[in-house]
């Protein structure tokens, strides 16, 4: 017993700051919300031809402007190695998540990170919020930085927010993964053992289009194809202070300025 | 070895031209491997691959007569690989009755396939997926949630079902346990949940989506992959990586190893309800993965390793401020782990849990943390090093017991030379550049490269066409060979004590499923 008071002592209290004190540091390499710097050449397809999900498009309604979306991208920095001109460039922005699929798509300049409030949330989950996790073919590393915000360091209880063994004591679903056909039946069963009213978080890349199962057979192209999603946290995984800050904005915890 | 006189040996990461992997009459193959094994040779791989499509005029093949099964046996004796082909009938003799460690390779080939193995004691599917083929005998696949291929009958005997979806946050699998009272029997496992069909889509790759199958294969296991893939490719392209990527490669492998096994102790310390442990090393093992943020911006490794080198350099301030932090994990892991170790409660439980002899091990062809935890001393990193491995070795640790304290021993035996050889390891990095172009990969050639994961080894076997593409690729997990370890484990446990055993492996479920 004395061991163990010892070593408490020794292992400090580690809960982080955030989100009343500053976010945690993110490493210089981090790879976070893509920034457009354009026009960029007409000609030139590079980076389109380099980025494994079909991330970047030309967008429609400008002079050869691109517009690169988050659901679909792995942040695995391909597009800004090839880009001739310099023209894409990863910050370190980790605020990514947003209430909308569209809100995704990022165009040319800089923009604020897109608003993930959800009134309906916000209204009746800000102070406590049961999620039920589905992995649906998701690889585990989405799972695993959901599941590390129950760690000291992050302590998502401290805002209420849990994840529970039963579909029938959640408010909603955290689901990962591409959504496989082999779990189509058991993500359908488990909505629907949700009571109502339900929200849906989607998280990663495959979750909210498939990410690099984009297209196969096997798989959904994530959850919308199969439930009504409120909230898309991007990312291949996305970094636990992502995940964070999209569930705090979500319930209206942390306005969405800050 | 006498027994090996039929198969071509070669060398892990090395490449052979297709024509020149001898082919043998099925009878003579199953004689060679059942041979082989039974003298201590073990079973890395049993892919098939559909044999080229014949030129026009087209010609009526015999059944069966299109298919060629490929075996790929490590060799500890002389750290070589020996492979040998054979075409493979649609009905042939098991292999698995005479050689155990065929049992899921075989499972795999009927679903992938649509053949059959003759006396195969446990034939269902594995992760229920459509075949390649048409079935010959025109039945539709089984379909994923059928679970009554195997029963336990008798008074008072009893099922229980747990998945796909769990309590936890954990992929999905489905097990039923056959039990008598508060007794398993038998565990059976069900798994094919996560198949997202990547042995598929690699084919007439490198794609650019190639490297990103790989690093999401198994998620927890991105360098491992990764890594068994680029050197396929660099084998391929008759290329060897720098020597300073190898370096950064190894190491980190080796913060993999050291981020998941922090993360398993903590996992198992929480099973038995010793909280202190659990508390603390689900902090130490994100400290952990923020150490491979630190080399290359992504906890899991994302983005690091490529076939010809590795994307990031780690210039000298970036080493400095890892052999620091390294030390801190040191610290708070011993600490954490100590704490554990020495509690009499947590031993009681973990002692004599989940037992599996060294004989089992063997013979079902166990690998990685598992089979050391029964005193086998299986290891990549030793007995077929690559990369950096070949100058820096590292102590092969095993512990003898195979229950889960055993499985938990070796897991802090190895977070220590983990530790020791991160740090040698940045201290000594080898100069020069960390990438090279990688050429057009060579056409008909085969490659096998074997990485061992934090798991256990990955194998992963390569082959290419005629215009140098993929033409076959097929993916071993140590999880491949493990589930059915689990399954022999839990026989005559308490059905309470499944988290534990089930924990003590953690095994990969998309890795298996692929």
């Amino acid at each position: 017993m004395l061991k163990i008071f010892q070593e408490r002592c020794r292992q400090k209290y580690r809960t982080m700051a955030y989100p009343d004190g500053p976010a945690p540091e993110l490493p210089d390499r981090f790879a976070g919300k893509p920034v457009l710097e354009g026009p960029c050449r007409p000609d030139c397809d590079a980076c389109r031809n380099v980025c494994p999900t079909g991330a970047i498009a030309i967008a429609p309604e400008s002079s050869a402007g691109l517009e690169l979306d988050i659901g679909r991208c792995l942040f695995c920095r391909s597009c800004e190695k090839a880009c001739p001109e310099g023209i894409i460039r990863f910050s370190r922005e980790h605020r990514l998540a947003a209430a909308s699929r569209e809100a995704l798509v990022i165009g040319t300049g800089p923009r604020g990170p897109a608003s993930a409030r959800h009134a309906l949330a916000t209204r009746l989950f800000s102070r406590s919020l049961k999620l039920r996790q589905v992995c649906a073919g998701g690889c585990n590393a989405c799972e695993a930085d959901s599941n590390v915000l129950g760690t000291p360091v992050w302590d998502m209880g401290r805002f209420g927010i849990q994840f529970v063994a039963s579909p029938r004591h959640a408010d909603g679903l955290l689901i990962t993964g591409p959504v496989t056909a082999n779990m189509r039946l058991a993500l359908e069963k488990t909505y629907a053992a949700v009571p109502e009213p339900k929200i849906v978080i989607a998280v990663g890349a495959c979750a909210i289009s498939g990410g690099p199962y984009a297209g196969h057979p096997e798989q959904g192209d994530g959850a919308a194809s199969l439930v009504p999603v409120d909230l898309f946290i991007p990312g291949c995984p996305p970094h636990p202070l992502t995940i964070l800050d999209g569930l705090l904005r979500f319930l209206g915890i942390v306005r969405e300025d800050r | 070895m006498g027994a090996m006189d039929d198969f071509l040996l070669t060398g892990n990461g090395q490449a052979v031209a297709l024509r020149t992997v001898p082919r043998v009459e099925f009878q003579g193959f199953r004689r060679a491997v059942v041979t082989a094994v039974a003298a201590g040779a073990r079973l890395a791989a049993l892919p098939v691959r559909p044999l080229p499509v014949q030129p026009l005029p087209k010609r009526a093949m015999a059944p069966g007569s299109d298919l060629e099964i490929l075996a790929v046996l490590a060799l500890p004796d002389c750290a070589r690989l020996g492979l040998l082909a054979a075409v493979l009938p649609e009905r042939w003799p098991a292999l698995t009755p005479d050689c155990p460690a065929a049992h899921w390779f075989e499972r795999e080939i009927a679903e992938q396939w649509g053949v059959e193995p003759d006396g195969h004691p446990w034939l269902k599917p594995i992760r229920f997926a459509p075949p390649y083929r048409g079935r010959s005998a025109g039945l539709a696949p089984p379909s994923i949630g059928r679970t009554d291929f195997f029963t336990m009958a008798g008074i008072e005997s009893h099922e229980v079902a747990v998945g796909p979806v769990h309590a936890g946050i954990i992929e999905p699998g489905h097990f039923r346990f056959l039990c008598h009272g508060e007794t398993v029997h038998h565990l059976e496992i069900s798994l094919g949940y996560q198949h997202r069909g990547i042995e598929r889509a690699m084919l007439g790759g490198p794609s650019p989506r190639g490297i990103h199958y790989m690093e999401t294969l198994a998620g927890d296991t991105t360098i491992g992959h990764a890594t068994a893939y680029s050197r396929a490719v660099e084998a391929l392209a008759g290329l060897t990586a720098p020597a300073r990527a190898e370096g950064l490669r190894a190491i980190a492998a080796e913060l993999e190893r050291l981020a998941n096994h922090i993360g398993d102790l903590g996992a198992l310390a929480g099973d038995v309800g010793f909280l202190p442990t659990l508390n603390y090393c689900g902090r130490i093992r994100g400290d952990v993965l923020n150490l491979t943020a630190q080399l290359c911006g992504s906890r899991f490794g994302r983005g690091l390793v490529r076939p010809g080198g590795v994307f990031w350099d780690a210039e000298g301030e970036r080493v400095d401020q890892l052999l620091g932090s390294l030390e801190t994990v040191r610290r708070d892991v011993t600490g954490a782990v100590t704490l554990m170790l020495d509690a009499p409660s947590v031993l009681a439980r973990l002692e004599g849990t989940g037992r599996l002899s060294a004989e089992t091990a063997r013979r079902i062809g166990l690998v990685g943390v598992a089979a050391r935890a029964c005193g086998l001393e299986r290891d990549v990193r030793f007995e077929y090093p690559y990369g950096i491995y070949h100058l820096a070795q590292l102590p092969v640790n095993t512990w003898p017991g195979g229950d889960c304290f055993a499985r938990a021993q070796v897991r802090w035996l190895e977070i220590q030379a983990s530790l020791d050889f991160i740090g040698e390891g940045l201290a000594d990095l080898p100069a020069g550049p960390c990438h090279r172009e990688v050429p057009e990969l060579a056409a008909e050639t085969l490659a096998v490269s074997l990485v061992e994961g934090w798991r256990g080894e990955i194998c992963h076997v390569v082959g290419t066409d005629s215009a140098g593409r993929f033409a076959f690729y097929k993916v071993v997990d140590p999880s491949f060979h493990n589930w059915f370890g689990l399954a022999l484990a839990m026989r005559g446990q308490e059905i309470s004590d499944f988290p534990l055993c089930n924990k003590s492996f953690n095994l990969s479920y998309c890795g298996h499923d692929l």
